[in-house]
């Protein structure tokens, strides 16, 4: 770890009218000083976001409004998430582990970096880190990397859970820039994919940060779930998880959202699954026709290679699960 | 009688409090701090270091290189090149620099600065690349067994056989990760050297540091009160320790190394991954007429050391067969060395015997227990000799009843809960039971209190508290009333804590001080005897309750000591195994029963309930006992579902090396445990009747799940871990 300067200004505004190149904020720090710690990242200084008030769950005109400050297991433990928005609340609690979840926040999850494994550690290559290095993952131990979104330069996954359900949710982000106030973009625009340049993960320009994040309501919201399949019971980052979310009535799929997480170089929507469901009777000749697409076009880099069938099971336990 | 009682662990409260001071806890004045710095390829040499952006960084105090390092006597020592005395690389992560800086934070800083470039040459990063190299070891189990073994003729027995198995098992490499990390803080007075450094052998450390660095042994101090957790890996002195004490005389002040949790993977051994390659006949009733295990196991060049996983010894033992056959052989790749980890040979060994045991129950339409209990064996079938003790019998049929292994249907996938898969299995353990020469001393204080003294280390296994509960029993007093010294190389010499030997080998010692002790008491008490003893002889006293009691009336510890004017009166002894062990197999044994639940869909494997009968001897303290059958049988969950340092095969550098993403079970992971002592002492060994149980418990675990997970189904996995994508097919 590099030596670095921490400052701690107040409110929005002060941290913004502070922010200069070199600089990182830094939430709940969960993810940042492991990276740090490793010398993956370097930052010159670091900005506390702490003091800048957005640490509040509050509904808007029946939409959720969650501060980029407020802690996963604030969220997780939310009364109206946990009824109108459950998938947020299952994909927190099965995230990380009860100490990591009272420190992360939800703009730090969801710019958490990739567990590749070659990123985060210096001695290895890696186009992310050092663009043009190569990437040995493409070669080397990739089972756990990305079947979806992935390039022949990249093909690292996002890890984070909560991202998944966001996605599935049409979530969308307020972000506030130094000099040129606040926009809403959706997060299906937030994060880039690799390409040929794996090091910009995101549309984040410099300086500027994730102030809220609204989630709209629906009958598919209230009957969302979250499946995360992994190596051990808990505390361990997804192989393959799905967020769904289905509104039902009259025994007819009247919308379907699916996002993957595990599996994709950014949360994974799969639309022509949920087109498959739309209109639909909700019986398991359905889930199962519409699960086994839930594949379709992924990519396998060798031993990641189960993850492709494990997908379509994951999606179906999913579908069948949230319509039991 | 203290022994037998389940009391609490005398060094709990320490732990819990955070009173427990481990090594990197102490803290000399003017300590500074350094920091490793280790390859990036696996082979090669070093064609230079660039220190001056390094150097000028605040704090720096020096920055050693093989360039600058003292020269080291390397006779004897069995890990050589991480120590800075060439320029040759022989793996990814081997030490080429070391930092020292005033604090932590700035060696950090520092040693990212350090610039090494490389010669790289072609490496051998997988053992499978180089399997046509297999060689037999040099140095086979410290020479206390050959690596190849025959009686009768396997192959004859093979070929005519009515039913055979044959099957390829691996094991990963896995790394034993305890939770406190490899640290040593160094600091030389001339040239006596103090170090106290996370060890499971004090005196272990104390020669090689002394070789090392050409003192005598007497001018070097080693102190390990407490090790949070070595399982293996702090069993030798490995480079990191031997650096500090390179670093601390270079700059001339105390030196404190921690190595970090990613350095755990390059700096102190490690699980060598195995092929293992198992024949097994047998005649149609099951009666084997015929075991074959081949074992290859990876190890580092030979310029590093050498070390030879031992994955074969058990088959030679473990049942009645008329035609046994092992091998051992070694394959020389660009990794760093290996080394024991929990149970090591037979953790490995016995998930391929076992498994081949259970494939052969199949073959043959037998219940696995069944088969087992068919091939029994009364006498070691290599040696021939007889077992010292053996409770297997009792351990199978305990632990089959405790389990309900009677209600295991035959066909795999015939057990459900709902569309849940459920599967059992079971195998066997067994582990050697081991003892050395050992020394203790026991002091009586003026205080009455009795200070029990041994060059011992406790790794978390309960030693404090075995020493205490026999010199208690034997002395006649209570708990309270003895304090034990170990982790000192001052105290009186005992042999590294492994091979689950601790308690064999410590033990008759304490207990023979503590006997001889208690006839000085009898002859100091007898010199001036109360009246109303008259001719009392050492027959008529006995010692309770910090008394001489004699007949009608008594003498206390601390009249004794004080009228005598000493600052304490103290006996002495020096322990050997007993010349009959020789002529003895002995080891320890027990059944592990497992249930596991499959998913039927996602195929994660969830183990659902345990029950493991063991005969570990006699029982000396149940509670820390217990804990280490619990341990084990985690510690097996975690080799069979999810353990594996995962290499990047171009570089041979380690792709997982932290404990995020090197995974080890969680509490979610791990059902209720039932554990059954059969208690079967083994009075041949130690007239305490003790086995080791550190070890023990673990094997055989990874096998019994293995056969659960074929149970519940259908498919057989013979390479660790099992994950779920082995069984999507
Ligand atoms: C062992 C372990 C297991 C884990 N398992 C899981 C898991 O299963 N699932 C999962 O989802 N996560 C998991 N996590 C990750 C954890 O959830 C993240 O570390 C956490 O969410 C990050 O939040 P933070 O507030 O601590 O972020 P920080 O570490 O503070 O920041 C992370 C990044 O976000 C930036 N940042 C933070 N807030 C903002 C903002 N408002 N605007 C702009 N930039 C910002 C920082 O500059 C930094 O680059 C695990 C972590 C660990 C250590
Ligand atoms: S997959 Fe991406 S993050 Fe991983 S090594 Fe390749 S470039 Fe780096």
């Amino acid at each position: 770890m590099q030596s670095f300067e921490l400052i701690r200004p107040r409110g929005i505004d002060g941290i913004l009218s502070d922010w200069h190149p070199g600089d990182a904020f830094i939430a709940g720090g969960t993810d940042l000083l492991q990276l740090m710690k490793n010398d993956v990242v370097a930052p010159e200084r670091l900005t506390d976001l702490d003091n800048s008030d957005l640490h509040a769950i509050s509904l808007v005109d029946g939409s959720l409004h969650l501060g980029a400050l407020a802690t996963m297991a604030e969220v997780a433990a939310h009364v109206d998430v946990k009824r109108e928005w459950p998938v947020i609340s299952q994909a927190l609690l099965l995230s990380a582990s009860p100490q990591v979840r009272n420190m992360g926040t939800v703009g730090g999850n969801l710019l958490q970096r990739t567990r590749c494994g070659y990123f985060r550690d210096v001695g290895f290559d890696c186009n992310k880190r050092r663009p043009g290095s190569g990437c040995p993952a493409l070669r080397g131990d990739n089972r756990e990397l990305a079947i979806f979104g992935g390039s022949s330069h990249c093909i690292a996954t996002h890890p984070s859970d909560l991202p998944v359900a966001l996605m599935a949710l049409d979530a969308q982000l307020d972000l506030a820039a130094p000099g040129s106030g606040t926009r809403r973009l959706p997060l299906a625009q937030f994060y880039r994919l690799p390409g040929d340049t794996p090091h910009i993960e995101t549309a984040l320009r410099p300086g500027e940060m994730i102030t809220n994040v609204v989630v709209p309501p629906g009958p598919h919201a209230r009957n969302s779930l979250y499946v995360k399949v992994r190596d051990r019971t808990s505390f361990a980052f997804a192989l393959v998880s799905a967020a769904v979310g289905l509104a039902v009535s009259d025994g007819v799929i009247r919308d379907a959202r699916i996002a993957l997480g595990g599996v994709g170089a950014m949360p994974w929507r799969l639309p022509h699954v949920e087109a498959a469901l739309r209109g639909q009777r909700a019986d398991t000749s359905v889930f199962e026709t519409a699960a086994a697409r839930a594949g379709d076009g992924a990519i396998s880099a060798g031993l990641n290679k189960f993850k492709i069938e494990l997908t379509r099971r994951t999606v179906l336990r999913a579908l069948r699960t949230v319509a039991a | 009688m203290i022994v037998g009682q389940s009391i609490e662990r005398l060094d709990g409260r320490l732990k819990v409090t955070g009173r427990a001071r481990y090594a990197a806890e102490f803290k000399p004045p003017n300590m500074a701090h350094a920091v490793l710095v280790q390859s990036t390829v696996a082979a090669g040499t070093v064609a230079g270091i660039d220190t001056t952006a390094a150097k000028a960084m605040p704090g720096v105090l020096q920055i050693m290189t093989s360039a600058n390092a003292e020269k080291l006597n390397l006779k004897g020592a069995s890990v050589l090149q991480p120590l800075l005395q060439g320029n040759e690389i022989f793996h990814n992560g081997q030490h080429v620099a070391i930092v020292i800086a005033t604090t932590l934070q700035q060696a950090q800083a520092a040693a990212a600065r350090v610039r090494v470039r490389y010669n790289p040459a072609e490496a051998v990063t997988m053992m499978e690349a180089a399997l046509n190299q297999a060689s037999v070891p040099r140095n086979f189990s410290n020479g206390r067994a050959e690596p190849d073994s025959r009686t009768g003729d396997p192959d004859a027995a093979m070929t005519s056989a009515a039913v055979r198995v044959e099957a390829t098992y691996t094991t990963p490499i896995e790394h034993h990760n305890p939770m406190e990390p490899h640290a040593t803080i160094a600091s030389w007075d001339g040239d006596r050297l103090t170090v106290w450094t996370a060890t499971q052998g004090i005196s272990g450390a104390q020669l090689t540091l002394a070789s090392l660095f050409g003192v005598p042994k007497e001018n070097v101090t080693v102190i390990c009160p407490f090790v949070g957790g070595g399982f293996g890996c702090k069993g030798t002195n490995w480079p990191p320790a031997t650096l500090t004490a390179m670093a601390a005389r270079e700059v001339n002040r105390p030196v404190k190394l921690e190595v970090t949790r990613q350095q755990m993977f390059t700096s102190n051994g490690y699980r060598a991954r195995t092929i293992q390659k198992l024949k097994l006949a047998a005649n149609k009733d099951g009666k084997l007429l015929a075991i074959q295990h081949d074992g290859l196991a990876q190890t580092s060049m030979p310029e590093v050391g050498e070390f030879a996983e031992a994955v074969g010894l058990a088959s030679r033992m473990l049942y009645a067969c008329p035609n046994i056959g092992t091998s051992h052989r070694v394959v020389a790749i660009n990794q760093g060395l290996p080394t024991y980890m929990r149970a090591p040979g037979e953790a490995s060994g016995m998930f391929a015997l076992e498994s081949a045991m259970d494939e052969l129950a199949v073959r043959l339409a037998i219940d696995p227990l069944k088969l087992r209990l068919a091939n029994y064996a009364n006498a070691d079938a290599t040696s021939g000799k007889p077992f010292s003790s053996k409770g297997l019998r009792e351990c199978y049929e305990k632990g089959a009843a405790a389990f309900g292994w009677q209600r295991r249907t035959q066909a795999p996938g015939s057990m459900r809960d709902g569309r849940v898969l459920i599967g059992v299995g079971m195998a066997t353990a067994t582990y050697p039971t081991n003892r050395s020469p050992a020394s203790a001393q026991i002091r009586m204080m003026p205080d009455g209190t009795a200070v029990v003294r041994s060059g011992t280390q406790d790794i978390g296994t309960g030693t404090y508290t075995t020493m205490a509960q026999i010199a208690a029993d034997v002395l006649g007093l209570p708990l309270e009333r003895v304090r034990v010294e170990l982790g000192d190389s001052r105290l009186p010499p005992a042999p590294g804590s492994g091979g689950s030997m601790t308690t064999a080998s410590v033990l008759p010692a304490v207990q023979s001080a503590a006997i001889q002790l208690r006839d000085k008491l009898f002859v100091l008490a007898l010199a001036r005897p109360p009246a109303a003893w008259g001719t009392a002889a050492k027959s008529d006293l006995r010692l309770e309750n910090g008394v001489v009691q004699g007949p009608g009336a008594q003498v206390s510890f601390i009249d004794l000591v004080t009228r005598e004017a000493v600052s304490f009166v103290e006996a002495a002894a020096d322990v050997n195994p007993d010349a009959a062990s020789k002529d003895h197999s002995s080891h320890a044994f027990g059944a592990q029963f497992a249930e596991v639940r499959v998913d039927p869909d996602l195929r994660t494997v969830k183990v659902s309930r345990w029950v493991g009968a063991f005969d570990c001897g006699r029982v000396i303290s149940p509670k820390t006992a217990r804990s280490q059958l619990i341990g084990g049988i985690v510690f097996g969950i975690g080799m069979a579902l999810m353990e594996e340092t995962r290499v990047d095969a171009e570089t041979g550098r380690t792709v997982n090396a932290n404990i995020a993403d090197y995974l080890v079970p969680v509490n979610a992971d791990v059902p209720e445990i039932e554990t059954i002592f059969v208690e079967a002492p083994d009075l041949v060994t130690t007239g305490l009747g003790v086995k080791g149980i550190g070890e023990l418990p673990m094997v055989g675990v990874a096998a019994a799940i293995a056969n659960a997970v074929w149970h519940a189904t259908g498919v057989r996995i013979r390479d660790l871990p099992i994950r779920l994508d082995k069984l999507l097919v």
